[in-house]
């Protein structure tokens, strides 16, 4: 068992930011188009984690053109070339699942203070 | 060598350069020591011996000592297969198997397609359902065959039941081979191979890895 984790590990990734549930993040994503590649950001907030070792995904959940989006991504995924934290959210429970049934002002996560949100470089989207 | 003997350490995930995700088995192969070759059957090339694992000394019977020892083995190996090889067409490009040579997992690269034997997990007693994948009956509407086979045979002509009828009974526990997996990684340094999908039997359950020709079945 412990030679299997071992294997594992070697996948994971060690240069994530300590992000949880409530916090907004900008999940820059590899897209293929043809031949080509190029960075797609989904900026949301976070309203879950789930799992653990290479088998943690996380999803964020966005408002887009007045419709809710929800994307799970797998943590240690090539396919996440960064993973850059906005704002830290204070929240009280582990999955904000009650946030679907909220829009607009109810919805609102209050900010966690005394927090500093290290400033990253941003790739252009 | 186109076969090893090796241990299946589990299932794991591993991802590939887009991002997705490929379940893998993980199987520690070899190194197998060759223990014995003997000349197979009219042009059917050779067939190698060869061990996997370490048994104590104590633990082995006299003849399966001096059998090892006479191959130059130090350790007893804990399983002995015998594979034909092939005989060699390609110019003798490939070396002539010799008793106390080791075989690694470095006979596979990726991209292999190969097929793995192993013993499945025991499931014990099992109904049609489970053993057969009979559909069953409702479970309501004042039905009472719930998961009972029903008919098993017309009446009076023929008076039997026809022999391979599929019924209940001991499942699982049975040598089984796994075809076309292909190879996802080969790691020499820790004798691990990494292949796309499951393969039968437990964690640490002893499994025969071999090579084959044609097509994957995840391609």
């Amino acid at each position: 068992m412990e030679r299997l984790r071992a294997v594992e590990r070697e996948g994971l990734k060690t240069n994530l930011p300590a992000f949880t549930p409530g916090d907004t993040v900008r999940v820059m994503v590899r897209v293929r188009e043809g031949d080509k590649e190029r960075l797609q950001a989904f900026e949301g907030v976070c309203i879950g984690r789930r799992g653990a070792g290479i088998n943690t995904t996380f999803t964020v959940r966005k408002i887009s053109a007045g419709v809710g989006v929800e994307r799970i991504f797998p943590l240690h995924s090539p396919a996440i070339a960064e993973i850059a934290l906005v704002r830290k959210g204070r929240v009280r429970r582990a999955k904000l699942y009650f946030l679907r049934r909220l829009a607009g002002k109810a919805a609102r996560i209050r900010e966690k203070r005394g927090v500093v949100v290290p400033e990253t470089e941003h790739p252009p989207a | 060598m186109n076969a090893l003997i090796g241990r299946k350490l589990g299932m794991a995930r591993l991802f590939n350069e887009e991002g997705a995700h490929v379940p893998v088995t993980v199987i520690e192969v070899g190194p197998c020591p060759i223990v014995q070759v003997t000349a197979g059957a009219e042009g059917a090339g050779t067939m190698v011996q060869i061990g996997f694992g370490a048994k104590k000394p104590t633990r082995a019977s006299k003849a399966l000592l001096g059998h090892v020892k006479r191959a130059g083995l130090e350790v007893v190996p804990q399983v002995l297969r015998t594979f034909p090889v092939a005989a060699v067409t390609d110019g003798g490009a490939a070396p002539a198997p010799t008793p106390g040579e080791a075989v690694t997992v470095a006979i596979f690269k990726t991209g292999d397609v190969v097929k793995v034997t192993g013993v499945t997990k025991g499931r014990g007693f099992q109904g049609v359902v489970h053993r057969h994948h009979f559909g069953g009956g409702p479970e309501t509407h004042g039905n009472t065959r719930h998961r009972k086979p029903g008919s098993i045979a017309p009446g009076t002509d023929p008076s039997r039941i026809i022999k391979g009828k599929r019924m209940p009974g001991h499942m699982g526990a049975r040598r089984f081979t796994e075809l076309g997996l292909k190879v996802v990684r080969v790691d020499a340094e820790r004798n691990l191979l990494f292949l796309r999908g499951a393969v039968p039997g437990p964690m640490n359950g002893l499994v025969t890895v071999r090579k084959q020709g044609g097509r994957s079945r995840h391609d």
